[in-house]
Formats: C-alpha cells, structure tokens, sequence
C-alpha cells in the first residue's frame, strides 16, 4: 500500500484529502505544518506528500526546501496542494522541486490524476 | 422531476436521429441536470411541458439546443495517460517513420473532440518534441457533433478544474496563460489544430488520415450505428494509419474493417484488403 503524507493545516481539508486518498487505497498520515512534515518524513519517508502551501511555524515551500537538503532513503515525490493559482506561484513551486501541482477546490479525480502523473496512483 | 416514457421518447428519437447516440439508461440523469436551465428560460415547469413546447416546434432552434445539451461532453487532457504513451511510442513513431523519407506530412482527425482537451493534448505531444517533428506538415483536424462543444473548442478557454484534469503543470505553464480565473491555451497550439462541426454517422472529412482518433463516443451508438461508424473510419483512414479507440472500445464484433495492430495493444491498423474499397473515391 502507497503512503502519503497531507501536511496543511486546515483538519477539514486534511479529513477530505484523507478520505479520497483512502478511497484509493492510500495509508495516509497528517501534519499541520511544514517542521511536522519535515520530522514525519525524516522518521518515515512516505511515497508522497500533498502539501499547502500557506501554513504557521513553517510553509509549504519551506518545507520543499528543507526536503531538498535533508538526506532521505528515498526522496518523497511532493504535490503542491493550495489556493494559490498564480502562474509565478505555480512556477516557483515547480523551481523548488514539487513534483505536480493541485489548486483547490479539487475533485477526486484531479487528485487521483496528479498521483497518476508522478507515479504514485 | 417525473418525466413520461412518451417524453422520454421523444427526446431518446431527437438525439438519435441528430447525432446517432442513444439515450441510455445512464444518460437519463442528463435529461433533468441539462434542461432545467433551458425550462427555467421559457417558464416551464415540468419537463413533460417542455417537450410538449419542443414538439410544438415554435423555436426553430430549441431541437438543436436539446440535443446539444444532452451530449455527454465529458473529456479531459491527456485522457488515459497510458495511451497517450503508446500513441506517441508506437502509432506516431511509426508513422514518423513511414513519412519520413516520403512527404514528411502527417494528417491527423480527432473524430469526437468534444471540448478540444484530446486535439490540443495531442498538438502538444508533437510541440514538446519540435527537433523530432522539424521540418514536417502536421494538420490536425477536430470534429465533434455538437457545435457549443466545438465552439468552446475554438476558443481554447478552460476553468481551473478543466486545466487540472489530466494536463501535467509542466506542461500548463508552457502552453497555457492565466486568464482572470481560466486558462488560455497557447495562441501556437491553437493554430495546429483546425475544428468543424461534423456528424460521424455522416461521410467523413475529405482525403484520407493518417492518424485517427475516436474514443469514448463509440459506446452511446447501438450496434448498428457503430459499424457503420467504424465503416466511415475505415474509408478515411490511409492503408498504414493507424486507429485509436477508447481505453472500453474496440473493433471486435463491430468491424472487419480493422485489425488490433500486433505491435499496440489498443491501436488498431487497417484491414488492407476490405478498406480501400469506401476510400479509394474519395481521396484527396
């Protein structure tokens, strides 16, 4: 079973990516920040990460570029999952080294497509 | 929404006749979602009415409107990344290699575009390989029958949630811009594709394709009106294109006109020695 790790730091939108992630046969695990990503991922890598963008203590691309210089077994693929739909915003998630981008409001099948496209689902 | 069968009927026989689709059990939901709007317009309050006001016939249009609405749509990028895979490895590799030496021109027909996600995914492919496709002719024409779709099509505009379904983010930041809330596809990319209105049960564009997509329009036609779908393919196709269906479609049971190509699983070649036959008077 694929792992995925939803670090955002809204409960609601974590229970609702939880539940289509599990839909899809994902084990899932939540955080509600980027340093409790960082800690979950360093303890025990998943397959993915689904990640906000906007959160307290340490943001989504902080976070992308702690992972960047943090020494893993395996490299997690990272899903940018935020209301920020910019195209400079995109880009630069993108320049940071997320792997595929999600902007919220979201369905099912947008998600299980993105997972599709990295190579998770 | 209580609707007769008599009602019901009437519109399963209009999308028939118009665009050769069968109204089937799990289109139905359809009738309610899509005309209400149109019910709501004229002050209708029952869908039985409504169908009472379209036989009527007193809006030369609303038949057209109808149909239109009843269409499934559906349709995103890069649908069934697998097989976009394959096209690209197998079909158009080997069509590339065929027309390499010869015309380097290769003629392609999204037979049901719908919305236009499957003819801009398939300009795209050929985009992000432009040292592959130097110096070749590539003319992409799109069909669907239902003209709003076609005219969405044309315009190139997608929602956020459209963008999303099935297009890498690469590949959106490359060949879309941000538009208030939608997206707009490259002005390059819209340029490689040409879209019309065209009925499949009715002949095909003129000459021949080299490349032929129809998927995920084969299975709302009864028996019949596939094979005689799969016959007009058969006379638009050239002898060494190439035929892809949807990922739930196939030939079998519906035409001898075809054969699954050996090399592709789920692409299929011309029967030479059935197909010529319907094409050899039409070419261009």
């Amino acid at each position: 079973m694929k792992t995925c790790l939803v670090v955002d730091d809204s409960k609601v939108i974590r229970k609702v990516a939880r539940h289509i992630l599990e839909t899809l046969d994902f084990e899932v695990a939540e955080a509600g920040d980027g340093q409790e990503a960082l800690e979950h991922c360093q303890a025990t890598p998943p397959d993915v990460v689904l990640l906000d963008w906007n959160m307290p203590v340490m943001s989504g691309m902080e976070f992308l570029r702690a992972l960047g210089q943090t020494e893993l077994p395996s490299r997690p693929k990272v899903v940018f999952c935020t209301t920020e739909n910019g195209m400079a915003h995109i880009r630069a998630a993108i320049d940071a080294g997320a792997d595929e981008y999600v902007m919220k409001p979201f369905d099912r099948e947008t998600l299980e497509n993105k997972l599709q496209l990295v190579g998770v689902a | 929404m209580e609707i007769s069968d008599g009602a019901v009927r009437i519109l399963a026989g209009m999308l028939e006749t118009r665009s050769g689709q069968q109204l089937g059990q799990g289109r139905r939901w359809r009738i309610e979602t899509e005309l209400r709007p149109l019910m709501k317009a004229r002050g209708i309050e029952t869908l039985d009415g409504f169908v009472d006001h379209l036989v009527r016939g007193g809006e030369p249009h609303l038949a057209d409107i109808v149909v239109d609405a009843l269409l499934n749509n559906e349709t995103f990028f890069f649908r069934d990344v697998a097989a976009f895979d394959l096209l690209e490895q197998k079909g158009l590799g080997r069509l590339r290699h065929a027309r390499g030496e010869t015309t380097r021109r290769l003629r392609i027909w999204c037979a049901a575009c719908s919305t236009g996600q499957e003819a801009y995914s398939l300009a795209m492919l050929i985009a992000d390989m432009p040292r592959l496709w130097d110096g070749w002719t590539v003319d992409i024409l799109a069909s669907d029958v239902s003209h709003s779709a076609i005219d969405r099509a044309r315009e190139g505009l997608y929602s956020q949630l459209e963008i999303q379904r099935g297009l890498p983010v690469r590949r959106m930041l490359r060949y879309f811009r941000k538009e208030g809330e939608q997206w707009r596809i490259d002005p390059a990319i819209r340029r490689m594709v040409r879209f019309q209105a065209h009925n499949l049960v009715e002949q095909p564009p003129l000459g021949l394709f080299d490349l032929i997509l129809c998927r995920n329009v084969l299975l709302y036609f009864s028996g019949d009106v596939r094979r005689l779908v799969l016959g007009r393919l058969a006379g638009a196709i050239a002898p060494d294109g190439v035929l892809m269906l949807g990922a739930g479609e196939t030939v079998i049971g519906n035409s001898d006109a075809f054969v699954s190509d050996y090399e592709a699983r789920g692409l299929y070649r011309p029967r030479l020695d059935l197909s010529r036959s319907g094409a050899a008077g039409r070419a261009a």
